[in-house]
C-alpha cells in the first residue's frame, strides 16, 4: 500500500500548491480587479454585457441578486427541458435518437440546473451530441458559475462595512465564466484529448475484433465536455459509466489531472475567501477542518477497499496483494486504477459535490462505501461543489461561533460581526433544509410501492443503501450513486425506442433536487444581506478567535455532530451494517 | 423583473450559442488537428480493417489469446453500464467462484504450480467500464504459460512481450501497470501466426 499512499501524498501536495495562486486570481476576479487574461478577454467581457443589456456598475441588495438568479435559472430550466423535448429534430443526432419521456426529461433537466447532474439516463444510449453539447454541458458552466456567484456575494456580505449591496449577479456570473471556467475548460480539455479522450462529432465507429465479433464505439464531443464537467463539480458523464470509460479517463495522467480538475476551485476558494475578508488565517482555518475530515475519509476508503469484500472472500479468492498484482476489491474498479486511484477518486468526488466516478459505489466494500455516504451526510461541506461547498462550510462556521458563544457565554461575533437571531435561523434554515430533503424523501421511497420499484438489490441492507443515496446525492446536488436504483427502463437500449421513466423517483427527484439547491441559495443570500451592513466591532481580548487550532477543531465537530444526529439512524440500516457482518444477503 | 428577464432571456441565447456550440466546435478543431488519431478513439487497423481501439478492450476466445477480465456488458461499447454487484451479496460469491473455477481451469494445465491463493484479483471480477482494456501483470505472466504452450513459443518470448506491451504508471506513480490485451494478442499474432 506504500505505494498507493505516496500516490495520494503527491497528489495533495499537487492540489495544496496550486491554491494560493488560484485563490489569488479568484480573489481578483471577484473584486473586478484586472488579471493577466484581461488584455484578452476585457473586450469579451465588455461586448457581453452590452450584448445582454447588464449595466455592471448597478450594485444589488440581496433580494435583486436572489431574484436575478432565480429568473436566470428557470430561464434556463424551459430552455433545456425544451432541448430534450424537441431532441429528434436537432443537429448533431449520428444515432438518430428521439426524445426520452417527459418525466425523465423534467429530472434530467432540474439535475443539470442544479449543479448536480444526477443521471437516470445513459448519455451514449439516449442523448444526441446536440443535447449533450448545447444542453447538459452548457449548464455545467453555467451551474457552476451561478454557485462560485452566490459564494462570492456572501463573501462580500461578511467583508463589507456599510451599505446594502452585495454585488451584482449578471456581472459576476459573466466575470466567473470569461476569466475562470472557460478558460481553464479550453485548456483542461486539450490535456485530456492528449490522453485519448475523444472530441469528434462522427457516429459510432464499428470494428471487428480478434475474435471475429463486432464492437460498436459510441463517438462524440467528450473531452471538452469532461473538462468542465469535473471542473464545476457537475459530475455527468457523457457516457453511463462516467470517468471509468476509457474514452473519458484514458490513463493514471488523465485520472490525475481529472481529480486535479475537481478539487482546483473548491479548495482554492478557501484562500480566495481569506483574502477577501483581510485574514488569509480564516482561509486557512476553514480549509483545515476540511483537510481534516477528507483525509480521513481518504484513509478509511482506501483501507477498506484494499480489504476486498466478504463476498469474494467465501468465493475462495485470496484479495492479498503481491507482485504484479493489486489485490483489494477489484469488483467494479479499473486495472489502471487500481485501488488507490479508485478509492482517491470516490473520496475526491464525493467530498466535493461533483460525484463524477472512476469505479463503481454499488461495489465498495460496507465501510468503504459509508464514506461517500459520510461524506455527503456532512451536507457536502468537506471542500464540496464550487462555491456551494464554502458557502454551506461558512454556515457552519457561523453555526460554530454561536455554540462556541453559548458555550462560554458571550455574544457570538464572527469576523467582527455580531451574529442576531435573523443570522441564526438563516443559517439554521440553510443547514437543515438539505437534510430534511433527503431524509424525507428516501423515507417516502423506501416506504412506497411506487418508490421500491426503482431497487435494484431489493428489499435489503444493499436495496436501503441504493435508496437513500439515490436521494441523499440528488438533495446534496452530488449526482453520484448505487447505481442499481433506476429511474428509467429502456428494453431495447440505446435508443428512446420503447422506453419509459419510473415517474415517481423521476419527480420525486427533480423536486428535491431544486429544493435543496435553490432554498439553500436563497438562506445564503439573505445572511449574505443580514451581514453586510453589520458594523464591524474590533477584537477584544474576550473575541472568540476563528483563526486557530481550537476553531478547527469545533468546526470539525459540529460538521460531525449534526451529520451524525441526522443520519446515523438511517446508515445503520445500510452501510453499517454491511460493514459489520460477513453474511450474505 | 422586466429587466430580469430580457437579460435572462437574452443571456440563454448567447451562453447556449458561446458554450454549447462555439466552445465544443473550437475544441474539436484544435483537437482533430492536434490529436488525430486519438480524438477519433485511438482506433487500431490491421490491413486495413479495423480491429479494435487501444483503449477499449474486447473479449477474446480460445486457448491462443490472452483473455481480458470478466465483464458485466460482455464488452459493449455503445451501451455501457455497471455490474452493481454488492460487497455482501449471494450473486457476488457466485460470480467470484464460477470465474474463478473456469480461470483454473484454462489455465492449471499449462500452469501447474497454480492455486487459487495466486490467481490475481482483475482474473475473476467485473471491471467498471466493461470494457477494461488491461489486465494485471501478475494475469499476464500466469496465461502466459498458455500462450507459450499453444502457439509453440519460448516463455521468456512471450513474457518478453507482455513486458513490451505493459502500460506504466504515469511519472512511475500514478495509476497501476497494466497489459493492454488487444495490443498483446496483436504483437502476438505479428510475432506467431496461428496455423
Amino acid at each position: 500500500m506504500a505505494q498507493g499512499w505516496l500516490q495520494i501524498a503527491v497528489f495533495a501536495a499537487v492540489v495544496v500548491a496550486l491554491i494560493k495562486p488560484v485563490g489569488i486570481y479568484m480573489a481578483r476576479v471577484f473584486s473586478d480587479q484586472r488579471v493577466f487574461l484581461s488584455p484578452v478577454v476585457g473586450p469579451i467581457e465588455r461586448l457581453t454585457y452590452r450584448v445582454l443589456r447588464v449595466r455592471p456598475d448597478d450594485g444589488q441588495d440581496w433580494k435583486a441578486y436572489a431574484r436575478s438568479l432565480i429568473v436566470f435559472s428557470l430561464l434556463f430550466w424551459v430552455a433545456l427541458y425544451l432541448i430534450l423535448r424537441t431532441q429528434g429534430i436537432h443537429p448533431f443526432n449520428p444515432e438518430g435518437f428521439s426524445s426520452g419521456p417527459w418525466d425523465l426529461s423534467f429530472n434530467t433537466t432540474s439535475s443539470f440546473i442544479t449543479n448536480t447532474n444526477w443521471q437516470y439516463y445513459g448519455g451514449e444510449t439516449t442523448l444526441s451530441y446536440f443535447s449533450q453539447m448545447a444542453g447538459l454541458a452548457v449548464q455545467n458552466f453555467v451551474s457552476a458559475a451561478v454557485g462560485i456567484a452566490v459564494l462570492a456575494a456572501l463573501i462580500r456580505g461578511i467583508a463589507a462595512r456599510s451599505g446594502r449591496v452585495i454585488g451584482n449577479f449578471w456581472q459576476d456570473l459573466i466575470r466567473i465564466l470569461l476569466y475562470i471556467l472557460v478558460p481553464i475548460s479550453v485548456l483542461a480539455a486539450l490535456v485530456l484529448a492528449s490522453q485519448g479522450v475523444i472530441q469528434n462529432l462522427g457516429g459510432a465507429a464499428v470494428v471487428h475484433t480478434l475474435s471475429g465479433a463486432t464492437q460498436t464505439l459510441s463517438q462524440g464531443p467528450v473531452a471538452s465536455q469532461e473538462a468542465i464537467k469535473l471542473l464545476g463539480t457537475n459530475g455527468g458523464g457523457f457516457f453511463n459509466v462516467n470517468s471509468s470509460f476509457p474514452f473519458e479517463n484514458p490513463t493514471g495522467f488523465s485520472n490525475f489531472v481529472e481529480m486535479l480538475l475537481i478539487l482546483l476551485i473548491p479548495t482554492s476558494l478557501t484562500y480566495t475567501y481569506g483574502r477577501m475578508v483581510g485574514s488569509q488565517r480564516q482561509g486557512w482555518a476553514i480549509f483545515s477542518a476540511m483537510a481534516v475530515l477528507f483525509i480521513a475519509g481518504v484513509a478509511v476508503v482506501y483501507a477498506a477497499e484494499q480489504h476486498g469484500t466478504p463476498a469474494q472472500h467465501l468465493a475462495g479468492l485470496h484479495t492479498h496483494a503481491f507482485d504484479g498484482s493489486t489485490g483489494g476489491n477489484l469488483e467494479g474498479k479499473e486495472q489502471r486504477f487500481g485501488i488507490a486511484d479508485s478509492s482517491l477518486f470516490t473520496a475526491v468526488t464525493t467530498a466535493t459535490s461533483t460525484g463524477a466516478v472512476n469505479s463503481a459505489f454499488e461495489s465498495l466494500t460496507g465501510l468503504g462505501g459509508a464514506v461517500p455516504f459520510a461524506n455527503l451526510g456532512f451536507s457536502e461541506v468537506i471542500f464540496g461543489g464550487v462555491g456551494s461547498g464554502l458557502y454551506s462550510m461558512l454556515l457552519y462556521a457561523i453555526l460554530a461561533v454561536f455554540i462556541g458563544g453559548l458555550m462560554v457565554g458571550r455574544t457570538p461575533e464572527y469576523l467582527g460581526k455580531k451574529i442576531g437571531a435573523r443570522e441564526i435561523k438563516l443559517v439554521s434554515l440553510g443547514v437543515l433544509v438539505t437534510p430534511l430533503m433527503a431524509l424525507l424523501s428516501s423515507g417516502l421511497a423506501s416506504a412506497t410501492r411506487a418508490g421500491t420499484r426503482s431497487l435494484y438489490a431489493g428489499f435489503n441492507p444493499q436495496g436501503f443503501s441504493e435508496t437513500l443515496y439515490a436521494y441523499l446525492s440528488q438533495a446534496n446536488n452530488n449526482g453520484s450513486a448505487w447505481a442499481g436504483y433506476t429511474g428509467f427502463i429502456q428494453p431495447n437500449a440505446p435508443g428512446n425506442v420503447g422506453a419509459y421513466g419510473i415517474s415517481f423517483a423521476d419527480l420525486l427527484g427533480g423536486v428535491v433536487l431544486i429544493g435543496s439547491r435553490f432554498l439553500p441559495i436563497v438562506f445564503v443570500l439573505a445572511l449574505a444581506g443580514a451581514l453586510v451592513g453589520k458594523k464591524v466591532s474590533p477584537a477584544g481580548l474576550g473575541t472568540m478567535r476563528t483563526d486557530n487550532p481550537t476553531f478547527v477543531f469545533l468546526l470539525v465537530g459540529i460538521v460531525i455532530l449534526v451529520g451524525a444526529l441526522t443520519f446515523f439512524p438511517a446508515l445503520l440500516l445500510g452501510p453499517i451494517v454491511q460493514s459489520l457482518t460477513t453474511r450474505l444477503f | 423583473m422586466r429587466k430580469d428577464l430580457i437579460t435572462g432571456l437574452l443571456a440563454v441565447i448567447v451562453m447556449t450559442l458561446a458554450l454549447g456550440v462555439v466552445y465544443p466546435l473550437v475544441v474539436t478543431g484544435i483537437a482533430q488537428v492536434a490529436f488525430p488519431g486519438k480524438a477519433d478513439g485511438s482506433l487500431v487497423k490491421v490491413d486495413g480493417q479495423t480491429v479494435g481501439s487501444r483503449l477499449i478492450g474486447q473479449e477474446f476466445n480460445g486457448k491462443a489469446y490472452f483473455h481480458s477480465r470478466p465483464s458485466a456488458t460482455e464488452y459493449s461499447g455503445n451501451a455501457t453500464f455497471f455490474g452493481n454487484v454488492g460487497p455482501n451479496s449471494v450473486e457476488g460469491r457466485e460470480e467470484v467462484r464460477e470465474n474463478l473455477a473456469s480461470y483454473l481451469a484454462r489455465e492449471k494445465p499449462f500452469d501447474r504450480s497454480l492455486s487459487k491463493d495466486r490467481v490475481p484479483v482483475d482474473a475473476v471480477t467485473q471491471s467498471a467500464s466493461g470494457v477494461d482494456p488491461h489486465i494485471s501483470e501478475a494475469n499476464a505472466r500466469i496465461q502466459a504459460h498458455r500462450i507459450a504452450a499453444v502457439r509453440g513459443l519460448p516463455l521468456a518470448q512471450v513474457e518478453d512481450l507482455v513486458v513490451a506491451n505493459t502500460d506504466g504508471r504515469f511519472l512511475g506513480l500514478f495509476g497501476e501497470p497494466g497489459v493492454n490485451v488487444l495490443e498483446l494478442n496483436l504483437a502476438l499474432d505479428k510475432e506467431a501466426p496461428q496455423r
